[in-house]
């Protein structure tokens, strides 16, 4: 077996995790083995990751609940395992020792709400009471004696959907939380994760021989920018003996939506973007007034699966991406009755890990359905260059101000302006992630290269025009 | 009568939306729009025989440069 690369010894710990959950169930001996799993984990009997092998084990067990599907109260994806959270501190602003009590004394320059004063060392110390947390004093500090004190997880959460309990162990606000997963790939102490869905996948592949229902996975662009060990085209050998009838290219509804959502623009004149479903969350809880120029089209994933499921009686839809936010999607009433499971990255290698699955000894097999449109929906900006070749395809002459917006900032200033009838665009494409999909809290790696990967996976489509990649449709 | 053809990755990569292009303006000139039925599916298992295609349950295998012969003998002496 090859040593698989994760970003982050977290996301290496969650992957064991799942990979356990999986392998026992495909075993049938999961409800057997169940207490088992934290010991199988964490044997002992060094402490490697916390104060003993206990409170390892303890968190190891709420993993095990997450991994097989988690809180059914809590109608949020994302949820917090309190006893992980380390409870960081959250002071703000702070001096620390390395402040040297020089005489320049920058910091008390550049701050203009007279915050600063100093001890009897010239030592710096900050008046909470006049703080607005500006940072400014940070960045002119010479020795860098200034810091932060802001919980990874909240300056993760851009959406400020991140508070304290009681006890100072985070919590979710769920009113705000868009799922979009940043938190789960920030918190250094894994304190956040999204639930799998992996059992259900794992039933659907295994009651399909007997149910004779074809099971689809249909998986997203960004695969072209992960599990770089091996080739693609074993990654679909890979997926085919797991058990899925086959593989379809969620590209494909994407150059069903760009085809879409081109004619709906010229229509409407002002759009949203549909595809990133943190992004039409995060509009329809935050700026509500702007929910109705949301594209009415599905997202790739739906509109693929919608196609699938009306023309196949008894097609199963398990899709896997790099996104969170889809485990979310899918609960949703336009999108419920088109696919019935959303896994990511993290949760294939952990189900191909499960059976021994070694896709780097596999032959190679083909992944072929969209054109380099449809791939490039992928990474940031990609849904834009589509859409204005669909009005191009189409012959319709509107003129396209896209404005791409890269990560949930960048989405609520546009929106921001939007709401104010400021915005110079006619069309917003929403990416709450980073990057864009390549950014997704559920990828395997993110890497400087994903974005190259996934225009040169575009080039190598077989079709050049959306219209000539769905003119198989019909 | 219902057509399925196969825009699994295999055949779409052997060919298939030129079948199906070629199909729709075959159905339209012999103006069988209202008996034939053409529709797309994703893999029937024979990649190795693509273009799949089914007419009713019937399996036959098709490439660009058959799809006109396919078409008379096993769609238009039926429909």
């Amino acid at each position: 077996m090859p040593v698989h690369k994760f970003d982050t010894k977290v996301q290496h710990l969650k992957y064991k995790v799942l990979r356990e959950v999986a392998r026992q169930a495909w075993n049938d001996t999961l409800m057997e083995n169940l207490l088992d799993i934290p010991q199988i984990i964490v044997p002992g009997k060094e402490a490697t990751m916390r104060c003993c092998v206990y409170k390892e084990r303890a968190i190891v067990g709420e993993r095990v609940k997450l991994a097989m599907g988690g809180n059914k109260n809590n109608p949020n994806v994302i949820e917090v395992i309190d006893i992980a959270c380390d409870e960081c501190p959250v002071g703000g602003y702070e001096v620390t020792e390395s402040c040297r009590g020089c005489l320049a004394h920058r910091c008390d320059d550049v701050c203009k709400k007279k915050a600063l004063y100093f001890d009897e060392h010239h030592v710096a110390h900050i008046d909470k009471t006049k703080c607005v947390e500006c940072g400014m004093c940070s960045k002119v500090c010479p020795y860098s004696a200034i810091v932060s004190r802001k919980r990874p997880c909240q300056n993760a959460c851009k959406v400020k959907a991140i508070t304290m309990n009681e006890d100072k162990s985070a919590a979710i606000l769920n009113e705000k939380c868009i799922s979009c997963g940043a938190c789960v790939y920030q918190c250094p102490f894994g304190a956040i994760m999204d639930k799998s869905f992996i059992l259900d996948a794992i039933k659907l592949l295994k009651e399909a021989p007997e149910t004779g229902n074809k099971v689809y996975a249909v998986v997203a662009p960004s695969i072209a920018s992960q599990f770089t060990y091996a080739k693609l085209g074993q990654v679909i050998t890979g997926l085919k003996k797991l058990g899925f009838h086959t593989v379809v290219e969620a590209a494909l509804g994407a150059d069903m939506v760009a085809q879409a959502e081109s004619k709906e623009l010229a229509e409407k004149g002002f759009l949203t973007s549909s595809c990133c479903p943190a992004f039409v969350t995060y509009i329809r809880k935050t700026f509500p007034k702007l929910a109705d120029n949301i594209s009415h089209n599905l997202s790739p994933m739906a509109m693929i699966s919608r196609y699938i499921k009306e023309t196949t009686p008894g097609a199963k839809i398990v899709f896997i991406g790099p996104c969170t936010a889809k485990k979310m999607e899918i609960q949703q009433d336009s999108v419920r009755e088109w696919v019935d499971v959303a896994l990511t990255f993290e949760e294939l290698q952990a189900l191909f890990d499960s059976r021994d699955l070694d896709i780097t000894t596999m032959e190679e097999d083909v992944l072929d359905n969209a054109s380099y449109f449809g791939r490039i929906f992928a990474r940031c900006g990609g849904l834009s260059d589509a859409v204005a070749e669909g009005l191009k395809e189409q012959g319709i002459d509107f003129d396209l101000k896209g404005c791409s917006c890269d990560g949930i900032e960048a989405c609520r200033m546009a929106l921001l302006k939007a709401s104010r009838n400021v915005l110079d665009a006619n069309f917003i494409e929403g990416m709450a992630c980073i990057g864009g999909c390549i950014g997704g809290a559920g990828c395997l790696t993110h890497g400087e290269k994903n974005r190259a990967e996934v225009d040169k996976y575009g080039h190598e489509a077989h079709e050049k025009t959306i219209a000539d990649a769905v003119s198989v449709l019909k | 009568m219902k057509v399925t053809v196969c825009i699994g990755s295999s055949c779409h990569l052997k060919g298939s939306r030129q079948v199906v292009e070629r199909l729709q303006a075959l159905i339209a000139d012999n103006k069988l729009q209202d008996k034939v039925e053409l529709g797309g599916t994703f893999c029937m298992g024979k990649c190795q025989q693509g273009v799949c295609v089914n007419v009713d349950e019937e399996f036959h295998s098709v490439t660009p440069q058959s799809v006109d012969d396919f078409f008379k003998t096993a769609i238009l002496t039926r429909a």
